[in-house]
């Protein structure tokens, strides 16, 4: 089988596809046949190989994937990651995932020994399965034009810990409202490519009914154009904001 | 660099102990070879124990099971410690928010492991490993801990036995640097990796801080204690949860009969599996009697990897497994302080031996340690702090050996040997020679074997010749490392002339009380030395 990877040349600076035989179907398990019979230069991450360890995500056919728990076709193409510096192949720069999650004001600072049912766990428990593999970021078309911007997980995040009853930050909701909730354009990528099932559209929506609850508003609604032809914009679903930055 | 504590290490262990070395007013960096929620700690799946509510349970009867499972080579006093302070620790956890399940009465949740008839297991979901990294992760970041990721640790500085940091070779940028600290903290992780393709380790747990701390001079114990997993998926080594079997998962041999007690010890089964598997012959897990509702509601993390990477419905069809490795019960050596043998060095995790599990483990104890024994090496570390100092001449020496090295080996001709290939010879050799059974003939022929892959460290060859992210230069690295732990392994299995827990000698098939002791390894002069020491 035939398999297609877009890799950066650190000579030219730029991608050149190459081209590599392989009898594996698993992705991983391919990448390592290269690297093993054909050019060990091949450079990727991976770790778990299981899908949780969240390394080794990289792009197959334009739509981003665990390698691990990839099975490949005749033909596909890899590639890494969009939205980050690619330092070498399919490996991209990810430090800023510390930088976002750190602007979120996120963590709880004084511990609580609240009760907790399970109904307060599950609440949490969708987002706290979140394994910072950047898909979601990688798919993310706000990206492209705002690197300010707070994104999926770091959103996904700041949700998992304000619905988190042992949490007491007021600062959470707070930080989320520059650059964040009101930019995302509700679009759904994110929500197509996670491979823990989390919803970060979902998860943003609820951010953002949160925020008015607490007298927080969206900051495009004074540009708000009531002659776009939809009918209302009542409810939140309508998949996607035409007033979400662009 | 300069530093109070440098945390060597970025899992559960090397977390807890930087947010309680900061949290003590020290200045503190952790270097890790990934990114810490990469690390090994998010495989673990079924969860940590405790005992929380003193019903039916106690925690005497912790210790006991715990010691029990050891096979009476372990520490009564660090085992009680770590049982007593079980407690506190989940309570910490939670109160930083890892959502442990709540039962009815909204009181934290326990299951039911191997090695204890009493349920003692707390949990989040499927994902407790990964969700105590997470949010211990999200703890650092609050807290403005100084990461550096991606940094390969090649050397701790060492001088008249006191360690004075380390030098590290940043993988991004292919620079050599050092990090001077007052307390350096190992936390690097186990060794079972080196059974590379028959191991359920990530593909970056290569014993790196095992080895370094070793060509240091630490001292290391019970190496020969590795445990084996019976239940694998077959060709990924992917793990299946012991979970499955105590859900009332069955053992079938090819002709679909049952062979074993689904619930005797993990060593016992796994050696009874691969018996079978030698010959050739193939072995399911059975869970096609269970109703798909149950298995959905209780194992869905199995169900899913059954199905992603071996295409089976579990409820409808066996699942073909084999053992792999799983878990090291030996380490570098320390004390309940979290001491080894060198000053101003602290290990803790699954790279320490702590004396807590012996010659085998029971499920739900390796996260209580990890947690445990972090906080005290974070701790510790700040309250120890050394006053000596080293000269920069020496920092030199060792930055220049190593920048040296590294350009003799990207240097290198083209030569037949091939990191990735010795790497798997490595991991195969291992399985079958170290592996569930052992003797002391093919000790010895793969004692010779590994010399000879040993050798041709010296002219294997280095593709990649860029300074970016050169990750053949940190495969080559690790190869290194998982090559002198692989050494210690053998050489302890040889001496062990007996069968105790996770080491079966087919030679020496019963338990000696001669050893009933920890082996301990030193190295000193190029020269590895073994004794059995009582327990202190």
């Amino acid at each position: 089988m035939k398999l297609k990877i877009n890799r950066l040349s650190t000579a030219t600076n730029d991608f050149k596809t190459f081209e590599f035989t392989v009898s594996q179907e698993n992705l991983l398990k391919a990448l390592e046949e290269i690297k093993t019979n054909d050019d060990p230069t091949l450079t990727y991450r991976c770790g778990c190989k299981s899908g949780v360890c969240g390394s080794c995500t990289v792009r197959v056919n334009g739509v981003e994937k665990l390698a691990c728990r990839t099975n490949i076709k005749e033909g596909d193409l890899v590639e890494p990651l969009k939205n980050s510096r690619v330092i070498k192949d399919l490996v991209v720069d990810v430090s800023h995932e510390t930088l976002l999650i750190k602007k979120t004001n996120i963590g709880i600072k004084e511990s609580a020994s609240k009760n907790i049912s399970q109904a307060d766990v599950l609440k949490i428990d969708t987002q706290s399965n979140c394994i910072l593999c950047n898909a979601c970021y990688s798919s993310c078309p706000v990206y492209e034009v705002n690197k300010e911007f707070l994104g999926p997980f770091a959103l996904t995040k700041a949700l998992r810990y304000e619905n988190d009853l042992k949490s007491q930050d007021e600062e959470i909701i707070n930080s989320v409202q520059a650059n964040g909730i009101w930019d995302c354009t509700l679009c759904s990528a994110c929500t197509f490519v996670c491979p823990q099932g989390i919803d970060p559209k979902m998860d943003i929506m609820q951010l953002q009914n949160i925020s008015s609850q607490k007298g927080y508003t969206n900051p495009y609604m004074n540009n708000f154009d009531n002659s776009m032809g939809f009918d209302s914009f009542d409810s939140n679903d309508f998949g996607f904001n035409p007033n979400g930055g662009f | 660099m300069q530093y109070d504590v440098i945390i060597i290490g970025a899992g559960a262990s090397g977390l807890t102990a930087a947010l309680n070395a900061k949290k003590n007013g020290a200045k503190v960096a952790v270097i890790a070879k990934t990114l810490p929620t990469h690390s090994q700690t998010v495989q673990a799946q079924g969860g940590i124990n405790a005992v929380l509510y003193e019903d039916d349970d106690s925690v005497e009867q912790h210790i006991e099971d715990t010691y029990k499972g050891s096979y009476n080579i372990s520490n009564k006093r660090n085992i009680e410690y770590m049982c007593k302070n079980a407690k506190d620790t989940i309570l910490w956890l939670d109160s930083i928010g890892v959502p442990f399940n709540r039962n009815k009465n909204d009181k934290i949740a326990q299951r039911k492991f191997g090695g204890t008839k009493k349920i003692r297991t707390c949990y989040s979901s499927d994902y407790t490993g990964l969700k105590i990294v997470h949010t211990l992760y999200d703890q650092c970041i609050s807290n403005d801990i100084q990461f550096y990721n991606e940094h390969q640790v090649l050397e701790l500085i060492v001088s008249n036995n006191e360690c004075f940091g380390c030098i590290a070779y940043d993988i991004v940028d292919g620079k050599v640097k050092e990090f001077m600290s007052k307390s350096t903290i190992l936390a690097t992780g186990g060794y079972a990796g080196i059974y590379k393709n028959h191991t359920t380790n990530s593909l970056s747990t290569t014993a790196d801080g095992i080895a370094i701390a070793f060509k240091a001079g630490a001292d290391l114990s019970n190496m020969e204690f590795v445990q084996f997993h019976p239940t694998t998926l077959e060709n990924t080594n992917i793990l299946i949860s012991e979970s499955a079997r105590g859900e009332g998962g069955l053992l079938l041999d090819e002709n679909e009969n049952r062979f074993i007690d689904e619930l005797s010890t993990r060593d016992e089964i796994s050696r009874e599996i691969f018996k079978k598997i030698v010959k050739k012959e193939k072995v399911y897990l059975d869970l096609r009697h269970i109703e798909k509702e149950k298995i959905e509601e209780l194992i869905p993390q199995e169900m899913r990897l059954a199905s992603e990477f071996s295409n089976i419905d579990i409820s409808k069809e066996l699942l073909p497994i084999t053992p792999a490795a799983h878990y090291s019960m030996g380490g570098i050596k320390t004390d309940i302080n979290t001491n080894t043998s060198i000053k101003s060095l602290y290990a803790c995790g699954e790279c320490a031996q702590t004396d807590i599990h012996g010659a085998n483990r029971l499920g739900g104890n390796s996260l209580l340690e990890i947690v445990t024994f972090g906080k005290i090496a974070g701790i510790n570390a700040t309250k120890n702090l050394s006053t000596e100092t080293i000269n920069q001449e020496t920092i030199n020496k060792y930055i220049n050996q190593n920048k040296s090295k590294i350009k003799t080996l990207l240097q290198r001709d083209k030569s037949s040997y091939s990191i990735h290939k010795t790497k798997n010879t490595l991991g195969d050799l291992m399985f079958k020679k170290a592996g569930l059974f052992r003797e002391e003939e093919t000790l010895l022929s793969l004692s010779k074997e590994l010399e000879a892959l040993e050798a041709s460290l010296d002219s294997i060859h280095i593709d990649d010749k860029s300074s970016i992210y050169n990750k053949n230069l940190l495969e080559y690295f690790e190869l290194e490392n998982s090559i002198c732990v692989s050494k210690t392994l053998i050489f302890s299995a040889m001496k062990r002339k007996e069968s105790r827990g996770s080491h079966y000698r087919e030679d020496f098939n019963k338990a000696n009380k001669l050893y009933e002791k920890p082996s301990i390894l030193t190295y000193k002069n190029d020269q590895i030395d073994l004794n059995f020491e009582d327990i202190k």
